[in-house]
């Protein structure tokens, strides 16, 4: 008999510790560095939040960038903001918050252990992602069309902001130099809700890779931790949106001139 | 050598948070304040307040994002550590808004 084995097994810890790696080997997604399971859940939705904060602070700077401008060139943003479609925005809204949603009940099926249903509600997550993203394109399009993306052929000659058209929200006519910096609304624009798209189709990329492991039934034997951390991946991109929305689309309507 | 007993379980210590599993019931309530605030958010926008329309619109926000913050993604139900990292990543955002606002209003005195 091995020495080794004789001298820790009075102490307890030895079987103890021979249990524990035997589970290892039962289920390789625990990891050998951590004690517990509630250790490596509670490390890696840490490590999760770290990762968020630097998101919080890349979307802060262009927060900031929004709060700055939109205090320097107030008429040009009012005039360009008004330009954005209401509608279309609070349907996308919805649209994301439902995705939320479904995306906030998988986390609760893969905890309870329902794999068809896991499957489902993740299915259901990406397509509503997918249609915040068509809706999007078509806001994008319409943009586009009317010469508001920000470059060489803007708007021609601000024309649009220095005489409104008649069916315009917003009637006030600003002068030139004015009306050239609703180029700063428009940039900012597509560089805010660009970045949240691009951070939707990440995250639908990973949707899609977690649909497929769901369906072996990876998450359904009490390993959440995936499920749980892209929850919160998706559930931030949607506060950033709830930000998005009011700044961009809603605020300037009564613009208090 | 220290005196704590080991204990990888979070046993005696009092900052353990249990896995805690919230049911479809209260993700369908939070799902459902959320699309009223939506609604409340876009319905106010048509009134004019002066300067309250962006304060009570990003009131609204706020809210939003507290109870999504708290019960889709769990925060209210996690341990002391994540409570304190998601208040510092806010934090450090206020922080990057009040220096940098401060620098440019004090370089442009009187006209803000």
């Amino acid at each position: 008999m091995d020495s080794q084995t004789i001298a820790l097994q009075p102490t307890g810890r030895a079987i103890a510790t021979d249990q524990m790696a035997e589970e290892h080997h039962a289920r390789p997604e625990l990891r050998h560095h951590f004690e517990t399971e509630e250790q490596q859940r509670e490390a890696g939705s840490f490590g999760m939040w770290l990762f968020l904060l630097t998101e919080i602070m890349f979307f802060g700077g262009l927060f900031m960038a929004y709060l700055l401008y939109r205090n320097w060139y107030y008429d040009a943003f009012v005039a360009a903001s008004n330009q954005m479609s209401i509608p279309l925005g609070t349907a996308n809204t919805a649209v994301l918050i439902s995705s939320g949603f479904m995306m906030a009940l998988g986390v609760w099926a893969a905890e309870t252990r329902r794999k068809g249903l896991l499957v489902l509600f993740l299915i259901l997550t990406t397509l509503l992602g997918v249609v915040f993203l068509g809706v999007k394109y078509d806001e994008y399009h319409e943009k586009w069309e009317k010469h508001h993306v920000p470059g060489a052929v803007f708007n021609y000659n601000y024309s649009e902001f220095v005489n409104p058209l008649p069916g315009d929200r917003d009637q006030t006519h600003l002068p030139i130099d004015m009306a050239q910096k609703t180029q700063v609304f428009f940039f900012l624009y597509f560089v805010m809700t660009g970045m949240h798209a691009l951070h939707m189709i990440i995250g639908i990329g990973v949707l899609i890779w977690l649909i497929l492991r769901a369906r072996r039934g990876d998450f359904t034997n009490g390993y959440v931790a995936p499920i749980e951390n892209f929850a919160l991946y998706w559930h931030f991109v949607d506060i950033v949106w709830l930000f998005l929305f009011p700044l961009l689309y809603l605020i300037n309507i009564h613009p208090g001139r | 050598m220290s005196q704590e007993p080991h204990d990888p379980s979070n046993v005696t210590n009092p900052e353990h948070a249990d896995h805690h599993i919230l049911g479809p019931l209260a993700y369908t309530a939070v799902f459902g304040t959320l699309l009223l605030f939506t609604g409340i958010t876009v319905g106010v926008a048509y009134i004019d307040l002066g300067i309250f329309n962006p304060i009570v619109a990003l009131g609204i926000a706020c809210f939003k994002a507290t109870i999504v913050i708290l019960f889709f993604m769990h925060v209210y139900y996690s341990s002391r550590l994540v409570k304190m990292t998601v208040a510092a990543g806010f934090l450090t955002f206020l922080v990057l808004v009040t220096m940098t606002l401060t620098d440019y209003m004090s370089r442009a005195w009187g006209l803000w």
